[in-house]
């Protein structure tokens, strides 16, 4: 293999459990039930959701796989782009936040 | 000429076998009932849609004769355990002989449902240029089941699947279909839509994409249906074409078997309704029909109009390839939309 990140390799999530079942069993259990029913949040909206977290982790699986979810879920592009500034809004909201230790830094470095 | 059948018994054994899959499971799929006569009568359309399981454009000539026309009103008649008259294409509208095989139908007494892709109301027939903005009216005389393809509430994808300016002309005849008091309450016309997914992917679920389609519509254009049915785009034909150059064939056929579910496989279409090609023969379905699979009676003779017999045909094996996993997959497929 020459390169990172294959598309094929997104079939083989469930191969995680080749050296620890139960924790993998474990895991797709609870992740089927948080991201795969309908609960007190819809399918769609968790789709949403976990298109925006996979944007923010940038995980090109998650993005495949979410992107199709979203369409599978009945949502549709403005949701999916608005979804993604979501997460580019709270990034950058996230980065420019921690200015204010840098001011606060700042203030005591400053006579 | 070997047939379909027998070609297929000649191929490898592939991981989408659906006969084998239905063996698996324990599951025996047998026609429960023959309710509906759906009719392909042409494969002429004025559009060129990406997923379209016919190949259905302009450009086709294919078309019922008047006999075979004849015959299947003959055996609407004879049957009256056929309630049901199901008229598709193509277009079915761009047929010279599609209003008066309507009337005659109605005539019988038959619950007529038309499929029809909204925009020829506007755009009229390809080749002779003949209008059809008579439409909306002529299907309100007839008082027949008006069924409409509309693969979103949005432009993008409605384009993107059939051809640049179709949700316009779309919004435009379902305004012209409202006006005659189709999808109104109490008025008995029943405008129903359905939704194909525009890429390889399985329809989101039913009731809740109903419901979005139902406020947008309202909302953004002030339009009203009855009905939403969401059907599987089936691996065969164009959109087979367009998998396979993309890429996306293995994909989809492994995403299609990994949603087997069997409550849909019970509910599928060809235990109801048998499918009549433009040429008289007969099929399990629309699908079967474009891949050329004839339906075939017990003894393994194949199914005709021109020799109609409801026993034999009731009685037929249903004819399964690998493109039945598109109807069974999800909440299943069907054109009344899910099954499960």
């Amino acid at each position: 293999m020459s390169d990172y990140y294959e598309s094929e390799d997104l079939k083989k999530f469930g191969d995680i459990g080749k050296h620890g079942k139960q924790l993998a069993d474990d895991f797709f259990k609870y992740y089927g039930n948080a991201t795969g029913t309908d609960g007190a949040l819809s399918k769609r909206e968790k789709a949403l959701i976990a298109l925006a977290v996979a944007h923010a982790q940038k995980c090109p699986y998650c993005i495949d796989a979410y992107t199709t979810q979203c369409l599978e879920t009945g949502a549709n592009p403005e949701q999916m782009m608005e979804a993604v500034h979501v997460a580019a809004a709270m990034l950058a909201g996230i980065t420019l936040v921690h200015s204010v230790q840098m001011q606060n830094h700042l203030e005591k470095m400053v006579l | 000429m070997k047939s379909a059948v027998q070609l297929k018994a000649l191929r490898p054994r592939s991981k989408y076998d659906f006969d084998a899959l239905l063996r698996e499971r324990g599951m025996a799929l047998a026609p429960a009932a023959v309710d509906t006569l759906q009719v392909n009568i042409t494969k002429t359309c004025n559009q060129v849609c990406r997923h379209c399981h016919v190949d259905a454009s302009p450009s086709r000539t294919e078309r019922m004769s008047p006999e075979d026309l004849a015959r299947c009103l003959e055996i609407l008649a004879r049957h009256p355990q056929i309630t049901k008259l199901d008229i598709t294409g193509g277009a079915p509208e761009l047929h010279p002989g599609f209003d008066g095989f309507v009337e005659k139908a109605v005539a019988l007494g038959k619950h007529v449902m038309v499929r029809h892709n909204l925009t020829v109301q506007l755009d009229g027939h390809p080749q002779t240029k003949e209008s059809k903005e008579y439409l909306p009216g002529f299907f309100a005389r007839n008082r027949v089941e008006v069924i409409c393809s509309l693969p979103y509430y949005q432009q993008f994808f409605t384009d993107s699947q059939r051809g640049a300016g179709v949700f316009a002309k779309s919004m435009e005849a379902m305004r012209r279909l409202n006006a005659q008091g189709y999808g109104a309450e109490g008025s008995g016309l029943e405008l129903n839509l359905v939704c194909n997914p525009v890429g390889p992917y399985l329809p989101a679920p039913q009731a809740g994409l109903e419901a979005d389609y139902r406020r947008e519509l309202k909302a953004k254009h002030g339009l009203v249906f009855n009905r939403l049915y969401t059907i599987t785009n089936m691996p065969i034909n164009r959109f087979r074409l367009h998998l396979e150059k993309s890429g996306q064939y293995e994909a989809y056929m492994d995403r299609l078997l990994a949603a087997f579910n069997p409550a849909a496989a019970g509910g599928v279409m060809c235990r109801s309704l048998v499918s009549v090609g433009h040429d008289g023969r007969v099929y399990d379905c629309d699908f079967n029909q474009m891949l050329e699979m004839d339906a075939v009676d017990a003894k393994g003779r194949r199914l005709s109009i021109r020799d109609f017999d409801f026993d034999r045909v009731l009685s037929r094996p249903i004819q399964f390839d690998e493109h039945c996993l598109g109807c069974t997959a999800g909440a299943g497929s069907s054109c009344g939309g899910a099954t499960a």
